[in-house]
């Protein structure tokens, strides 16, 4: 003998909750310091492994191949390009967009790693298209990754 | 011999325990592996593979956690594993790095084990709600405090225990803890300050609990052959053993932890103890709560069930004691980023028996010391026995 | 020992944005499966009975209860009615809520051993009417105060609370 089963799934009963948590984030050592160069001198910033002849953008605190800890930081400028794009049409709660908006990988000549961002003031965007940062103005930066509004086609 | 090599310690490294540190767990996991790796004196190309420990996700507030942290544990195109056995992870981890270098697939592995719980707001125990049972246990306002006070109200009615004989273990490892340089709560306290401190959930009161906290902690493991190479002071990982209870906790009764037994009994075997408090020199138990370093001695089989507050009592457990028991200042004085509190454990014992622990030195000549983490729904006991 | 001087910072520096930070709340909602045992156990607490299932082989009577016997590893093959009295397992006096926020009144919570069920098997729930909370003790017996059958949702919450039961 073994128990009956239910046949009927909405005699199945459900349980309805959520996971109620916030999150406070730190920056880290080396994110700290990125976002402050950002926010107070505008400038964006890598970190060189000298051992590795790496330059990391964002900066990191070390070397992930080698394990030496970061001490050079180098200006990149703030011109770049785009290694991939994708168009979104959804917000994140899948509720449709007012207009698309480009994201894209955007990657700094010379450097390993890139940054995430928005690009604006372009109808047309393509892989190898060279772009740079805009940002906000500096009384409206909080030491955050959205201090650059976005990047635009490069003149 | 257990395995097809013998694995042995060869390098360990803490980072700060504190209620809060700036790094990101990424930062965290690269401080503690690096300052390992240094003391093994080997770099990462070294490492063949790399095993990372970390508690739930929700403390950090990112998912997949061993993904995120894979290179600041040194893992960048390295076999790697996230091993994950809530409080029971932080001894745990080392046991699966054993099997990485015992089954002789690979000579040398990095063990880290991280935690950055100062991330979840308004408090990390809001994280744990979320492990009870969603139809049966949440509706009724669990909190994570709740267990432990179960499980201690238990212990205390079976053998008839004053908080008074408990609160000694709160006294004495927050004193071992001031000799600790990365220790979070170390002080003098008395008896009643515990009994005094402010009730949580009785019996819990606010200095009978161990607090949250941020830190990393790594150890390097190497093959026998490697570990010769690399020092004259290998610390061998001699016994390990690791068991769950049942997860429908409210059957079981809570006064003894079984699992803990189990664990230790598989470890004893491999390590040949047949006299658990004859030939053990040092215990790192865990002890997240003050009873627990009781509950566990007694589940390590150091003494008999219900008698660990007696040894506390006459001093047995104190590190000039017969028996020193979390030499370190255990989690009550160092504090509690879960999974690192317990490979600091291990590490406390790889530099006792290497006589490197500077102020918190034992006396004689320890040889042989065992280190325990607990976790899960107070059902996972982890177990590892060093020798010199 | 070797050890890394991390840099500490204080919760009030970052409350007060002195260490910048990122913020984030996720919004994950969860519709969780009571699952087949789970079901029948929550439909008969609106009918005012506590069910559990028993193993053949072992003989235990389970519950909460479960589709297999764990002990045994093989399914459960019966249900049996357990009582709604019970004896004080452990407890706790609780001036916590779940998100760590301190409670006025404490509240008492208790793991209970139901009569009629196999020795051992209990249930977390809620113990009132207790007088003073420093009279609450382990081995005390306790009856169910049921929600008036209007109000109850099939939740483990149909049962109110326990409360002691005066001899």
């Amino acid at each position: 003998m073994s128990l009956e089963k239910i046949t009927n799934p909405f005699n199945a009963r459900h349980w309805i909750g959520h996971m109620e948590a916030d999150y406070v984030y730190t920056l880290g050592v080396a994110g700290e310091r990125f976002f402050k160069e950002i926010k107070e001198n505008g400038k964006i910033m890598g970190a060189k492994c000298q051992k590795c002849n790496i330059t990391y953008v964002p900066p990191r605190m070390y070397c992930e191949k080698c394990f030496e800890k970061l001490k050079e930081w180098v200006d990149i400028g703030k011109k770049g390009v785009v290694h991939t794009f994708t168009i979104a049409t959804i917000d994140i709660n899948g509720e449709k967009l007012e207009k698309p908006t480009i994201y894209a990988l955007i990657k700094f000549d010379g450097t390993c790693g890139g940054i995430i961002h928005k690009i604006d003031e372009t109808d047309t965007v393509y892989i190898g298209m060279e772009v740079e940062a805009v940002l906000k103005p500096s009384n409206e930066r909080k030491a955050s990754i959205n201090d650059i509004a976005y990047f635009k086609p490069a003149k | 011999m257990f395995g097809k090599k013998r694995v042995a310690i060869v390098g360990a490294g803490v980072t700060l325990f504190r209620r809060n540190l700036k790094e990101t767990g990424k930062e965290l996991s690269y401080e503690a592996a690096k300052t390992a790796l240094e003391v093994a004196g080997l770099e990462l190309r070294d490492i063949k593979s790399v095993v990372m420990g970390s508690a739930p996700d929700a403390f950090d507030g990112v998912h997949m956690k061993g993904e995120y942290l894979a290179d600041g544990a040194g893992a960048y195109h390295k076999p790697y594993t996230r091993v994950f056995v809530g409080g029971g992870t932080g001894v745990f981890t080392p046991l699966a790095g054993w099997w990485h270098v015992a089954s002789g697939q690979f000579d040398t592995c990095l063990v880290v084990c991280e935690e950055k719980m100062s991330s979840c707001y308004p408090h990390p125990q809001y994280a744990f709600t979320t492990i009870f049972d969603p139809i049966l246990e949440r509706p009724i306002g669990m909190n994570l405090i709740w267990i432990f006070a179960l499980e201690m109200n238990r212990y205390m009615h079976k053998h008839n225990i004053k908080k008074e004989d408990i609160a000694l273990v709160s006294v004495k490892n927050k004193r071992n803890a001031l000799d600790n340089p990365i220790a979070q709560l170390a002080a003098n306290i008395t008896v009643e300050d515990v009994l005094n401190s402010e009730i949580m959930a009785w019996p819990v009161q606010r200095l009978d609990v161990s607090p949250t906290s941020d830190g990393a902690a790594a150890v390097v493991l190497a093959s026998e052959d490697v570990a010769k190479e690399v020092t004259d002071n290998p610390v061998w990982i001699d016994g390990v053993g690791w068991c769950i209870d049942s997860t429908h906790w409210t059957d079981r009764d809570l006064y003894y932890p079984d699992y803990v037994e189990c664990a230790a009994k598989m470890a004893y075997k491999m390590a040949g103890i047949k006299n658990p408090p004859k030939e053990i020199d040092l215990a790192e138990p865990y002890d997240p709560f003050d009873y627990k370093e009781l509950h566990h001695m007694e589940g390590l089989l150091l003494c008999k069930k219900g008698e660990a507050p007696k040894l506390t009592r006459e001093g047995v457990t104190q590190r000039d004691g017969d028996l020193p028991t979390c030499p370190s200042g255990g989690l009550l004085g160092c504090g509690n980023p879960i999974a690192a509190a317990g490979l600091m454990k291990v590490c406390e014992i790889f530099w006792q028996l290497r006589g490197e622990a500077g102020k918190r030195q034992i006396p004689g000549d320890p040889r042989t010391g065992v280190a325990q983490a607990w976790g899960d729904l107070m059902q996972y006991g982890s177990v590892i026995v060093l020798r010199r | 020992m070797r050890y890394y001087q991390s840099e500490a910072v204080e919760t009030k520096d970052i409350k007060e944005g002195k260490i910048p930070t990122e913020k984030f709340r996720p919004k994950a909602k969860f519709a969780w499966s009571a699952g087949i045992a789970i079901s029948r156990f929550l439909e008969e607490l609106k009918n005012g009975k506590i069910i559990a299932t028993t193993c053949s082989k072992c003989g235990r009577i389970m519950v909460p209860p479960r589709i297999y016997c764990e002990k045994c590893f093989k399914p459960a093959d019966g249900w049996k009615y357990v009582k709604d009295t019970g004896v004080i397992n452990t407890f706790s006096v609780s001036f916590l809520a779940a998100d760590a926020s301190r409670l006025k009144e404490p509240i008492v919570v208790a793991i209970i051993n139901l009569d009629g069920a196999s020795e051992g098997m209990g249930i977390v729930h809620r113990i009132e009417e207790y007088g003073d909370w420093r009279e609450v003790k382990i081995g005390m017996k306790v009856k169910a105060v049921w929600k008036p059958p209007e109000e109850r949702t099939g939740a483990i919450t149909d049962i109110a609370y326990f409360k002691p039961i005066r001899e």
